[in-house]
């Protein structure tokens, strides 16, 4: 395996130093490194940041091999600055059991782009009424720790806190994506002034807020871990925070789009901006933005969810829900959060990189740029800017919101166990294991 | 007026210069040939997603009279039913030469996709879209309100009260008679139920009420909702019989209200639901004026979106060149 000198890199945006990988190790930090036969790149001006990990990723393989695939997404991720994506579960069949989250794992490694970890449904089938084989999921290959239903809500109390005590047996974690089915039937926008005007039935802040609320009240009975998926609204950061005042083991993860856009996009019809949740208010997004400094919010997840153009190229009823995100997130946190003055790079590292991983159980991502440390590394030059063209994605799917802004910030290479999977802002195409 | 999707999206000078249209196409029916050369060789397609007979053949009546070629396109029994997406539907309206798409559709917002997705180049008038609006139906209400409230001379409605009463939650006719009647100075309160009432309508330009029998003693027209069958099961409020009793108008209400004030209702009416039967066929009643009201503004609108005058000018004039074309046309 090549060996690399990384020169003059920026580390967490404090210390200007050089890296030396070896054999998918960081082996040496420091000034003024001897290149010897290693390759060298020139880091002058990029900030160096661990491999970011994703906790919330649609695949959407099996299934929708048309919208994305396992090595599409993967490649995505890799152009974000991504070494691991967890793989959501809502796939086609369903990853609820051991053989789905097994094949969409070993899929992960065979493209060799981004680690995978398969998230397992918590219920059979996303139906809501019978509790998947979780434990066989969590002992197969793939190493389940994450578990979700994600794209529906576990709103069933009883389920909910069976599947947060049995996940206790090998230390998972319940991902909820909190939604009354009931206060959001036919919802297709955030429920506001904007959603009466428009005529599209409103989704209400309060049928997040109820699902956490009675969520972190179950973990606490329960003393199991939870985490709350793409939370969106003033009134759940007050919840976390008060749960997390009370010492319930709960996390929680924002979106990018979620810390950047509101709900006014809808006012052009437009379904691009067709997302669950919805995009709130920028009173909810001041909000969010000021709970992910605080660390009240733990995480970024993209929550990348590609659809193919023929399901938004439509009416916005008809339209699917959803938003493709790897591509883009550390730039929108930047611009939402870094130059906004609210977080600094390590800040960003922590919530991107390390809690996600801690989130997972995944002991070999989010690690520090250390010497000894696996060399899962981005290099990302925060005075670039691009204009969103839809037709740059690298994903399959182009729903990407952003289309058209000006966003800061560029990933020039990504590093996954020392071995290239992006460089000078391109993908690297001989990475396969 | 390049579309015509929402009423907000007009001024008041617009909105006159629509009824103004109107009054003269309005004559137009009382001669014994009641038809206009205006539209001759452009094509009006009535697209329509939702089951209306009653719009389709008011617009259709309005486009033929104007001796546009109408193409009526229904979605039961068309591709659409075979699961052609809205898209394709526009590329091959467009295909076509469609001058003008009428669209009627349950989804919000249809209409202003069609208008800005970039598939169509057709003027796009809104027929209906989900509980979005229903902008030729304010028109025509605001018309028919014009005729009979505002004193002579008067073309705006400013200062009259006007009460909307009913499923003010799943209306577009509603949402467009609230944005439509306010640039026109009315002064609108929408009565209904708290469920009924959407989220954050403090923010319209309107007065609200759950109690409709105060208002209606300060009203110069009340216009009745129609309450669709659904509603009734699903927990809106408890009873058919119930939101009669609170929200119905009847007789002895109607005694409340000012001597001239008028009753409307766009119709399908339930009867005896939200207006019994004696009301509705009362002296009172414009409900039947409201549908002959209809094809002259729909005709207002058709002409003033496809006669080229992309910038109306809010003077009678203007207007009366829809008659010279006539005498240009008998000649």
């Amino acid at each position: 395996m090549t060996a690399y000198v990384i020169r003059n890199a920026n580390l967490l945006g404090d210390e200007v130093t050089d890296l030396r990988i070896v054999d998918g190790v960081i082996s040496e930090i420091g000034r003024d490194l001897d290149t010897g036969d290693a390759e060298v790149l020139d880091a002058d001006g990029l900030i160096a940041l661990p491999g970011l990990v994703d906790l919330h990723t649609h695949l959407r393989e099996p299934g929708r091999e048309d919208a994305e695939t396992v090595e599409t997404g993967t490649r995505a991720a890799a152009v974000g600055g991504f070494t691991l994506v967890h793989a959501m579960a809502n796939t086609d069949p369903v990853a609820d059991t051991a053989g789905v989250v097994e094949q969409v794992w070993r899929l992960g490694r065979e493209h060799g782009f981004c680690d995978v970890a398969p998230v397992g449904a918590v219920t059979v089938g996303l139906g809501g009424s019978t509790l998947a084989e979780l434990g066989a999921m969590a002992d197969s290959a793939a190493h389940v720790r994450v578990f979700s239903d994600d794209g529906k809500c576990v709103s069933d109390a009883v389920l909910m806190r069976r599947a947060l005590e049995y996940v206790k047996a090998f230390d998972g974690v319940i991902a909820q994506h909190a939604q009354e089915p009931r206060l959001t039937e036919g919802a297709q926008m955030n429920e506001g002034e904007l959603s009466g005007v428009l005529g599209l039935t409103g989704w209400p802040a309060v049928a997040e807020e109820a699902i956490i609320a009675r969520d972190v009240l179950l973990a606490e009975h329960v003393g199991s871990r939870l985490h709350v998926c793409h939370l969106s609204t003033r009134g759940s950061v007050e919840i976390v925070r008060w749960a997390k005042s009370r010492g319930i083991d709960v996390t929680a993860e924002v979106t990018p789009h979620h810390l950047l856009l509101t709900d006014q996009l809808a006012a052009t019809y437009d379904p691009i901006y067709k997302v669950n949740p919805p995009l709130r208010t920028a009173d909810d997004v001041e909000a969010l933005r000021e709970a992910l400094a605080e660390g009240v919010i733990d995480i970024v997840a993209t929550d990348h969810a590609p659809h193919p153009s023929e399901d938004k190229d439509c009416e916005w009823a008809a339209a699917a829900f959803g938003m493709t995100g790897l591509e883009t997130a550390l730039s929108v946190v930047q611009h939402a959060m870094v130059d906004t003055g609210l977080l600094d790079w390590a800040g960003v590292a922590e919530r991107m990189s390390a809690a996600p991983a801690r989130i997972g159980r995944v002991a070999t991502h989010g690690r520090p740029i250390a010497a000894g440390e696996p060399a899962n590394v981005v290099l990302y030059d925060p005075r670039a800017t691009r204009v969103v063209e839809p037709s740059d994605s690298v994903s399959r799917s182009r729903n990407t919101p952003y289309r058209g802004m000006e966003l800061p910030g560029r990933v020039v290479a990504t590093f996954l166990r020392g071995r290239p999977t992006v460089l000078h802002g391109a993908v690297v195409e001989e990475v396969a294991a | 007026m390049r579309h015509l999707l929402s009423t907000g999206d007009l001024s008041r000078d617009e909105a006159v210069l629509l009824l103004d249209t109107a009054e003269e196409m309005l004559s137009v029916a009382e001669r014994p040939i009641k038809k206009l050369p205006t539209l001759r060789g452009r094509t009006v397609v009535n697209l329509f997603f939702e089951d209306s007979t009653r719009t389709r053949i008011s617009f259709e009546a309005a486009a033929k009279r104007l001796s546009a070629d109408v193409i009526n396109f229904a979605a039961k029994g068309s591709s659409v039913s075979k699961g052609e997406s809205l898209k394709d539907t526009a590329l091959t309206l467009q295909a076509m030469g469609a001058d003008a798409v009428v669209i009627r559709h349950g989804a919000s917002g249809a209409p202003a996709r069609l208008a800005r997705a970039g598939w169509i180049d057709s003027a796009i008038l809104n027929a209906g879209d989900g509980s979005h609006e229903h902008p030729t139906q304010a028109l025509l209400d605001a018309f028919t309100m014009r005729r009979h409230l505002a004193p002579a001379g008067d073309r705006t409605l400013e200062g009259r009260r006007v009460a909307i009463v009913g499923d003010v939650l799943h209306s577009r006719v509603a949402r467009s008679n609230a944005l439509l009647l306010s640039t026109l100075g009315a002064e609108v309160t929408l009565v209904a139920p708290p469920t009924l009432m959407p989220y954050g309508v403090a923010s319209w330009p309107v007065e609200t009420s759950y109690d409709l029998d105060p208002v209606l003693a300060k009203s110069d027209a009340v216009m009745m909702l129609r309450v669709q069958h659904e509603r009734m099961n699903a927990a809106y409020f408890p009873s058919a019989r119930e939101y009669s009793r609170r929200y119905g108008l009847d007789s002895k209400r109607m005694a409340k209200m000012p001597d001239d004030a008028i009753v409307m209702h766009p119709g399908p009416m339930n009867r005896g639901m939200e207006i019994s039967a004696d009301v509705a066929d009362s002296t009172r009643s414009v409900i039947v004026e409201q549908v002959t009201n209809g094809v002259a503004v729909r005709m207002a609108a058709l002409y003033l979106l496809l006669s080229g005058a992309r910038t109306p000018e809010p003077t009678p004039g203007d207007a009366g060149g829809v008659l010279s074309d006539q005498t240009e046309g008998q000649a």
